[in-house]
């Protein structure tokens, strides 16, 4: 099997500046505290990284115009969200996702 | 999800995910087959970078030959977001070892950080490195070999997307947010909502000006403060 230095090097140093960035916060955290302020901060973190999590599925960027809507995951989401608000069960919420996007591939 | 932090209800909790990596992770192992890349490579990049939307960005850098310098570049900006994910999590894990905390923050992802932060309402706010380390590692096994597969798939399947797969995980975090909405006591329902919709507007005029994998970042850290200001006006 195939392995080029050039791929070889790409995953290595992706590797280790996403470890970094995974690791770092939790050495200096395990020996500092956080301030009241920062913590009230980083409370917002969830909700902010899922929505735009969740929006960048729903949009597609054009730059310099605004985005346009990705019709089949807008599509899509309408009965993911009604599955959520229902079942409050995130294995359902996924199964009813899926299935969702590909009845509407199929349609559409 | 319950309250129970043991390695039984971690494996239940994470199938979610799981169920999601291996629809990604197939799609990715195809579409980096398609783009040169040998099974060894897809594989390595699954367990070495382990990075989800990241390695996309890789495999379409690699088909350009773009110079390695800009490829790492782009895949931190891309994953920067784990800083802040990672320190939102490690408090809870402050009272373990300094190698578990290492060992937890090398293997943490978007899925297991919004699988743990919705733990927390089961918990009373509580969270171990049992619970976190079985839900990781079953994500980053399930992740490595299913791409694995996808590779070895290869040019069998064309067009992975219009099976749907590509949705199961937005799918979990729309199902995510809502939970996190509905059953975190700590910020006030409507402060989450305007939150929400702060960054949905955010996210829609952003995309005028910045490229989707910065905007991201700017989004969540704008999304926070405008959500810090909030809670201390409506206090």
């Amino acid at each position: 099997m195939a392995l080029s230095s050039y791929v070889l090097l790409v995953i290595l140093g992706s590797g280790l500046v996403t470890w970094l960035s995974r690791v770092i916060p939790f050495i200096l955290l395990k020996q500092f505290k956080l301030p009241k302020i920062i913590v009230n901060f980083l409370g917002f973190v969830p909700i902010c990284i899922m929505t735009a999590l969740w929006m960048e599925s729903l949009f597609i960027q054009h730059l310099g115009q605004f985005p346009s809507l990705n019709v089949p995951n807008a599509l899509a989401s309408i009965p993911t969200l009604i599955s959520a608000v229902i079942s409050k069960n995130l294995l359902i919420i996924v199964v009813v996702g899926v299935i969702s996007l590909g009845i509407v591939n199929l349609l559409v | 999800m319950t309250g129970d932090l043991d390695t039984k209800s971690a494996l239940k909790e994470t199938l979610p995910t799981v169920f999601g990596y291996i629809g990604i992770a197939l799609a990715f192992g195809i579409t980096a087959r398609a783009n040169g890349l040998s099974i060894l490579e897809i594989f390595l990049m699954s367990l070495i970078t382990y990075a989800g939307s990241a390695e996309f960005v890789i495999v379409s850098l690699v088909a350009l030959h773009a110079g390695i310098g800009s490829i790492v570049l782009s895949v931190f900006l891309v994953n920067a977001r784990m800083i802040l994910m990672s320190m939102v999590v490690a408090p809870y894990l402050s009272h373990e070892s300094m190698w578990k905390n290492i060992w937890a923050g090398t293997l943490l992802t978007d899925e297991t950080f919004a699988l743990s932060m919705n733990k927390l309402n089961y918990t009373g706010r509580k969270l171990n490195f049992r619970w976190l380390d079985t839900a990781n590692l079953f994500a980053y096994l399930v992740w490595g070999f299913s791409s694995a597969i996808g590779g070895m798939l290869g040019n069998l399947i064309s067009d992975p997307e219009k099976f749907g797969f590509s949705f199961a995980l937005v799918a979990m975090f729309i199902g995510l947010l809502y939970l996190q909405m509905v059953s975190d006591r700590t910020i006030k329902l409507m402060v989450q909502f305007i939150v929400v919709l702060f960054v949905i507007v955010a996210m829609y005029l952003g995309m005028r000006w910045l490229p989707q994998n910065g905007l991201l970042l700017v989004v969540t850290l704008l999304g926070c403060g405008f959500g810090v200001v909030l809670k201390h006006g409506t206090k």
